[in-house]
């Protein structure tokens, strides 16, 4: 059963001044699954998840060849806005991190910047994406204390609650759980499970038995190169490449 | 090894001395002035105007020009300042050429003595400019004169937030504008605020490069462009002049209180600041 291609890349190759970080990358990511990066440290798999929002771009020296489709949209063309395109793909980050402010300021920042000023509106915008975040029932009563006074596991949710009142379509997610205790992120990979109804999912993750856990499509990333991608069973049970092998059964990495 | 111990007491004992030290100064100091100046300090000192070249009468008019001056520097200094610190931290580019200077001029203003600064407010704002002796061309002056300092700190002080915010707000599709004025500045503000508390001590603290830009007036300024005399070029003339030791004590402690008062004022904003986050 396979869903409509959400995001399509296309011969990405990625320069940092002088050195490549990425080789060929092409790959097609479907509507309503939860699609795993995985690979050894540097092996080039955060780097591709920021080619889909044009993070890169903030780093000096960085140049970017090939192409990225999203729903048909080209997102590497002149005339995409790269605002626009950041309200449609959301990014949730390794290191939780809040702003110096109220929780619910820290949900409201987003929908507040793109011109939402109707204070019930914003209410129901913080409410529904707390809610959807599971972290409603836990800060209900205390929406204005401030955000930085949550446990980690708590500030990693309220982060993505404050992704999803963007009303994103795709959510990216560089290792969000590497800086969780095992019961915050068993919590976070449920959320995930729930989050893939309405989203698409791409997430990076050095844990491989997280990527097996939640994911639908996996793939494996050595030196800049994508090794090998397909569904996350059969990538787990049948690699085809031997270093995909190697990688999983733990022999180097 | 018993040497070893003794050796690393005798070290200890020696950083607690300077430590001590340091308190022992500040009592001693602000001691004094109290002891001699409080007797002096009353409603009517702080109320009415000075008379008799200050000899009588009260130090109001200093007061007023005081705090009207270092108004008038901050509202120059403190918005040029805090837009340089964004320019150079948040849109320079790396080893931008122009960074670098303006980086440069601001370390090399900042060594700059108050009075070569004075020697410039006279000759440019005050003749060339025609200003005269005004609270505008002081303000003008000190403005200059602090401008570095309010730079410098809030360069830290946008240094200091954490590169993440950037990289959160941006990926919400925030602009760059909207992050800076949204997240990076709110979250730089008591690092910011430690320069304007400087640079007042500073302003409130200056003598001879407002004698030369501000004048010495005794009157009681009313627009920018009357001359005013601070408290502390009042202190100066009274001593040097001689012409009151007791007015000048209690000049000197409503200088004092002045800026425990400021300092106080500006750490309960800080913890404000802090406290809604």
């Amino acid at each position: 059963m396979t869903n409509r291609i959400k995001i399509k890349s296309k011969d990405i190759n990625l320069f940092y001044r002088d050195f490549q970080a990425l080789y060929n990358i092409n790959m097609d990511v479907e509507e309503n699954r939860v699609t795993a990066l995985i690979g050894p440290s540097g092996c080039g798999k955060s780097t591709f998840l920021r080619i889909l929002n044009r993070l890169n771009e903030l780093i000096e020296g960085t140049r970017i060849d090939g192409q990225v489709f999203m729903d048909d949209y080209a997102i590497y063309d002149k005339e995409i806005n790269v605002v626009d395109l950041r309200k449609k793909v959301g990014m949730v980050f390794q290191k939780p991190s809040v702003f110096p402010m109220s929780i619910y300021e820290n949900v409201a920042y987003g929908p507040k910047i793109h011109g939402i000023k109707d204070r019930r509106r914003l209410d129901e915008i913080v409410e529904k994406s707390l809610k959807a975040a599971n972290l409603w029932q836990e800060v209900s009563d205390r929406l204005n204390s401030s955000a930085a006074r949550l446990s980690g596991g708590q500030q990693q949710r309220l982060v993505i609650a404050r992704v999803l009142a963007v009303e994103p379509q795709v959510i990216l997610m560089d290792e969000p759980a590497s800086a969780l205790d095992p019961i915050s992120t068993s919590k976070l990979e449920d959320l995930i499970a729930e989050l893939k109804n309405n989203y698409t999912i791409v997430i990076v993750t050095h844990n491989m038995q997280q990527a097996a856990r939640v994911s639908d499509y996996t793939g494996f990333f050595l030196n800049g190169k994508l090794v090998e991608f397909n569904r996350t069973d059969e990538l787990f049970v049948n690699p085809r490449d031997k270093r995909t092998e190697d990688y999983i059964t733990g022999r180097f990495g | 090894m018993l040497q070893t111990k003794l050796k690393e007491k005798m070290i200890t004992v020696l950083f607690w001395l300077s430590a001590l030290i340091i308190v022992g100064i500040l009592i001693a100091v602000i001691g004094y002035i109290f002891v001699k100046g409080l007797a002096h300090v009353n409603l009517d000192f702080i109320l009415e105007a000075p008379k008799r070249a200050g000899k009588e009468g009260g130090i109001s008019t200093t007061i007023i020009g005081t705090l009207y001056l270092t108004a008038v520097s901050l509202f120059i200094a403190v918005p040029l300042g805090v837009a340089t610190a964004i320019y150079l931290e948040e849109y320079a580019r790396q080893k931008s050429r122009f960074a670098f200077i303006v980086n440069l001029t601001a370390e090399t203003l900042a060594g700059i003595p108050s009075i070569i600064y004075g020697l410039f407010g006279f000759v440019f704002f005050v003749i060339f400019m025609n200003m005269g002796w005004s609270i505008i061309s002081g303000g003008l002056t000190l403005a200059i004169m602090i401008l570095p300092t309010i730079t410098r700190t809030s360069q830290e002080a946008i240094l200091s937030v954490p590169g993440e915010y950037r990289e959160n707000s941006l990926a919400l599709g925030a602009s760059k504008w909207q992050t800076i004025s949204k997240i990076i500045i709110p979250a730089a503000v008591p690092g910011i605020l430690t320069g304007v508390i400087l640079s007042i001590g500073r302003a409130i603290g200056e003598t001879a490069a407002i004698i030369l830009t501000a004048g010495s007036s005794l009157g009681m300024p009313l627009s920018l462009a009357d001359p005013a005399r601070t408290m502390s070029v009042h202190l100066y003339i009274l001593a040097m002049e001689g012409l009151s030791m007791e007015r000048a004590f209690g000049t000197a402690v409503l200088i004092v209180v002045l800026v425990i008062i400021i300092n106080y004022l500006a750490n309960l904003s800080l913890r404000r600041l802090s406290h809604s986050r």
